[in-house]
């Protein structure tokens, strides 16, 4: 017993010592665990053998623990990471509070698509550099589509997708005309509502940072998103997220589903989908406002102030958003598993155009405008959020009031009120409201 | 029965655990409390209100101070009510579930059954999953109205599925928990049955006793203690319940205070609504555990 | 000795046992049946059971991908050294409790339960701060303290009760025969005493090893246990069922075999025979 403990104690310095002793400049990189990154983790080889004095140490956890570790973490100096993956929300709120280090290395920054780089840069300041970039669209089945009759404009209007989901629905076969995130989450059901609301001509404040759900536009995109779902939408459909969706998708349960770019690689994945060969891409629907229901977020590699190993970090970012890393995985991969969403040379490689949702997801992206996100102006930027830190903890709570008012739990009046509420409430505390 | 040396030897056999278990709770808790009179978000523009530098908060504490502000948006907060009450339905349900089907389960252990190793080993499995792990597997692969197995053999029975999250979120959460939390009650249960006294059961055997007033007069007391101490402990960590509700996604319609806490701490980023709420918490729970004391408090030092 | 049980008492008995035991156990054994599943035939509908394409490649692909090593030794640090660090003072504690316990025992017990009430969130940025400044971030023994003080009063609870049980003549006898407390401690309460600090152990090493609020929270990569291993497979954008339920499995794994060995300890009743 004694022994034992003994033992473990000694091995527990042990281990302490040689975390300690170190030649090199090692690279603590924080990380979501999405395809790409993992994918990044697998070719890290390249990197280091051309820098053979820096070692790279991976972070990689879930989206949200990421978030919350990255953020404290930052807020308390606690100086834990060199490079952090952070999203198109975080970066112009850290940059402005001096929480970055100003990218000075990447690789032709010119080339960077101009809607993603704007959303990372900061007083004329690139302070990320994007690893991948998304938007929204729309993916059919293009057998079901044409079962019910129909044909699915490449760039449909909402009163298109409710008629084709109407025909496609079957309940009895258990197929869905439409699958669509309905789990509560700022960055889950409201991003999709948020930006289909965008093209219902709403937006979340006016240009006194006066919340809008108490007008006609957020009302019809509530009204028509439960009338939508309640017909052709799956049952669960309150808890369902994006990879609830996928799933869904996969098993051949949904005649459309719109949601992530980055889906199309999954749901043309043979090994992964059982309706591989049948799936079509249309953009993200509108309703002739001027804006379509897209949104667009980039994950992008961020360096902390206060790092001791700036100029490695510098580099190792330079080489993970480079052209020669979309290279590298090409090579490895095939392009249809490149990072995508943030080269205009990409899209111009016509390797890559063969790729079959190349073309929709570069004209998804190019059609979001952070900047200007919505029909009638407003005082933020940001597609399918609003670049305010308090947007994250309110977002939450209306999402889990329409999450609520999907599943049956109050009608749709009633959650707009109480979001209209709950917003208002939140932004007088934190004083935009005066 | 202790003598003199034996008490004074026992205060220095407690002082350790003492003197830790007080710095742990005390110096965490001042900070808490002060950081509840602050204005502090993490992301707050104003730098002084944050903690980068440590000179910087006590010379910027007027400026930061938030007096009561915290606590008054915590407790008007409409969350607020319906966290408190989650949170007290919570742990009466999964006390109820989890103490009486422990002491049903450990009572059939404590026979003589064949492969009573294995049988022991499966009923206590739950207790080894992950919290954050058994959520997802119950939310996606047994409660998930389209794709779970619940769903499967309801259908197959022609009865539809239920959408378990969508209509019965408390319920869901409370299945989640108490199938975490019965193994842990079992066991405590179980070790203490196999306590007693072997010579005792065999008198009251060829005496003649039935079963049932065997159980209720003999086996019952002598439990009263093991499971007083399972509702006690069962109690502190119910009330902090988090990773089930997070994980599944229900914290709006199933939240409980740790969750609502969660939400004003990490994802608002207000660090003095957090703190003030944590306080809340904690008074809470003070209050639970005086009543439960209270009432089963005595069966301690029987 | 006991009785013989008659046959078909035993069989009931144990149609029950193993009927319960199967329903309780059924989602962990599916865990473990999807970890053998392509990620397509995981979510697949309707549920498939025994009958599909076994592959591996779920392990392999997790092995591949994170150090599970490193992972499980960390656990094993935190979890043991944590407990172990915690049973050096609670024994002495406990014993102290339920043998010579004073008018402000049961208030002492209470008051170190309520040590736990806090939910964690609210301590965070506290603990944080303290830890920053104290350079104890993502260090073993950081996080082993903070596992000991968390496990600290539900291991002197669990002892406690168990001492309780343990009748006080027995130790008196022993002790008008002259033997010391320390002798006391050692050869005459340790042994009656094993099941219950077996079972206690056995529950806080689980305790600690699926801790994931101050694991996940305070370590970065040197210290971080199989919780942040699994959080590293949950969730992500794109199907994943399959990998979490290889990597659950791993992580299960070594506490189900140490289970299945503590039980052993956990059989053995007093034998009060004996010392009578």
């Amino acid at each position: 017993m004694k022994s034992l403990l003994a033992g473990i104690l000694g091995a527990i310095s042990l281990a302490a010592l040689a975390s300690t002793a170190s030649a090199e400049t090692s690279l603590t990189i924080a990380t979501v665990n999405n395809g790409d990154m993992i994918r990044m983790q697998g070719l890290t080889e390249d990197f280091t053998k051309n820098n053979p004095d820096i070692k790279l140490e991976w972070v990689t956890l879930e989206e949200n623990v990421l978030r919350e570790k990255v953020t404290t973490d930052i807020a308390t100096k606690g100086g834990q990471f060199d490079v952090l993956t952070i999203g198109t929300y975080e970066v112009p709120i850290w940059g402005k509070k001096g929480w970055l280090v100003p990218l000075t290395q990447v690789d032709d920054p010119a080339d960077l698509l101009p809607a993603i780089a704007g959303g990372l840069t900061v007083d004329g300041k690139l302070m990320a550099s994007p690893f991948y970039g998304e938007s929204s669209m729309v993916m059919y089945r293009t057998d079901l589509v044409e079962a019910a009759g129909e044909k699915m404009p490449d760039a449909p209007t909402w009163a298109d997708i409710k008629r084709i989901a109407d025909k496609i629905t079957n309940k009895d076969k258990e197929i869905y005309g439409v699958c669509l995130r309905g789990k509560a989450g700022w960055g889950e059901n409201m991003a999709f509502l948020t930006a289909t609301s965008n093209s219902f001509g709403a937006r979340w404040f006016d240009e006194n940072w006066k919340p809008q759900f108490d007008q006609k536009e957020w009302k019809d995109t509530l009204d028509f998103y439960l009338e939508l779902m309640k017909a052709d939408g799956p049952p669960g459909a309150s808890s369902n997220g994006f990879n609830e969706n996928l799933a869904l998708f996969n098993a051949g349960k949904c005649g459309m589903w719109i949601d992530a770019t980055v889906a199309a690689s999954f749901v043309t994945n043979p090994k992964d989908s059982k309706v591989a060969d049948k799936v079509g891409f249309a953009l993200a629907p509108d309703n002739g406002l001027g804006k379509r229901g897209n949104w667009l977020w980039a994950w992008s590699l961020a360096i902390p102030a206060g790092t001791q190993k700036e100029d490695a970090a510098q580099k190792f970012i330079n080489w993970a958003t480079s052209k020669h890393y979309t290279e590298l995985v090409a090579g490895k991969e095939g392009w249809a598993n490149v990072p995508p969403g943030t080269r205009t040379s990409l899209y111009a490689n016509p390797e890559y155009a063969k790729v079959p949702f190349a073309k929709m997801t570069l004209d998804s992206i190019n059609s979001a405008d952070p900047t200007k996100p919505t029909v009638k102006p407003v005082p933020y930027v940001g597609v399918q959020f609003v670049a305010i830190p308090e947007f994250a903890g309110i977002a939450t709570t209306v999402g889990q009031i329409f999450s609520a008012a999907l599943a049956g739990e109050k009608t749709a009046d009633e959650a707009l009120a109480e979001a209209q509420d709950v917003t208002t409430r939140e932004m007088t505390k934190a004083g935009y409201i005066k | 029965m202790a003598t003199q040396q034996t008490r004074s030897i026992g205060r220095i056999a407690v002082a350790p655990s003492v003197i830790a278990l007080f710095l742990w709770m005390i110096v965490p808790l001042a900070m808490t409390i002060w950081f509840s009179f602050l204005r502090y978000n993490l992301l707050d523009p104003n730098p002084a209100c944050s903690l980068m530098t440590p000179g910087a908060l006590m010379d910027a504490a007027n400026r930061c101070m938030a007096g009561t502000t915290n606590y008054y948006y915590f407790l008007t907060d409409p969350a607020f009510f319906k966290a408190m009450r989650n949170s007290l339905l919570l742990v009466f349900w999964v006390l109820v579930i989890s103490v009486a089907g422990g002491t049903l389960l450990a009572l059939l252990l404590d026979q003589a059954i064949y492969g009573r190793n294995l049988v022991r080993l499966m009923v206590i499995a739950p207790f080894f999953v992950m919290p954050t792990v058994s959520a997802l597997v119950w939310k996606n692969m047994m409660m998930h109205p389209v794709q779970g197995f619940l769903a499967w053999i309801t259908k197959s029975m022609g009865l539809g599925a239920i959408d378990w999250f969508a209509h019965y979120p408390m319920t869901a959460i409370v299945i989640m928990v108490s199938w975490q939390w019965l193994p842990f009650a079992t066991l405590i249960i179980l070790t203490a049955l196999q306590s007693f006294d072997e010579e005792q059961k065999e008198a009251a055997q060829m005496d003649g006793t039935p079963p049932f007033s065997f159980f209720w007069y003999m086996i019952v007391p002598h439990l009263a203690r093991p499971v007083t101490v399972v509702i006690l402990i069962e109690t502190i960590f119910l009330l902090n319940v988090f990773a089930e509700i997070y994980v599944s996604g229900s914290g709006g319609r199933a939240g409980n205070l740790p969750f609502l806490v969660y939400q004003y701490g990490l994802i608002s980023n207000d660090i003095g609504g957090a703190s003030a709420g944590g306080i809340i918490a904690v008074i809470l729970a003070n209050i639970v555990a005086f009543f439960l004391m209270r009432m089963i408090g005595k069966n301690l030092e029987a | 000795m006991a009785r013989a049980v008659p046959i078909r008492r035993k069989l009931i008995f144990t149609a029950l046992a193993w009927g319960l035991g199967f329903v309780i156990f059924f989602p962990v054994l599916w865990t473990v049946l999807t970890s053998f599943k392509t990620e397509g035939e995981a979510v697949s509908i309707p549920p498939t059971f025994l009958f599909f394409d076994w592959t591996l490649e779920n392990y392999a692909v997790v092995q591949e991908r994170s150090d599970y090593v490193k992972f499980a030794m960390n656990s094993v640090y935190l979890a043991l050294g944590s407990t172990l660090l915690a049973l050096l003072i609670a024994i002495p504690a406990a014993w102290a409790m339920a043998f010579a316990p004073g008018k402000r025992t049961k208030d002492l017990l209470m008051w170190m339960l309520s040590t736990k009430m806090m939910p964690p969130v609210g301590a965070l940025i506290p603990l944080y701060l303290i830890f920053r400044d104290l350079k104890l971030l993502d260090s073993h023994i950081g996080i082993i303290l903070v596992l000991m003080l968390l496990n600290l009063p539900i291991i002197i609870w669990m002892l406690y009760t168990y001492f309780k049980e343990i009748p006080g003549e027995i130790l008196e006898a022993s002790r008008m025969d002259g033997a010391s407390i320390g002798k006391e401690l050692i050869y005459v309460l340790a042994p009656m005493a094993i099941p219950g600090i077996a079972s206690t152990i056995l529950l806080n090493i689980i305790l600690a090893w699926n801790e994931s609020f101050w694991t996940l929270t305070l370590t970065t990569k040197d210290a971080a246990p199989l919780t942040q291993f699994i959080a590293s497979y949950s969730s992500p954008e794109g199907l994943f069922w399959a990998k979490l339920s290889a990597a659950s499995t791993m992580a299960i794994a070594p506490i189900l075999v140490l289970g299945w060995f503590a039980q052993k300890q956990l059989v053995r009743g007093l034998t009060f025979g004996a010392v009578k």
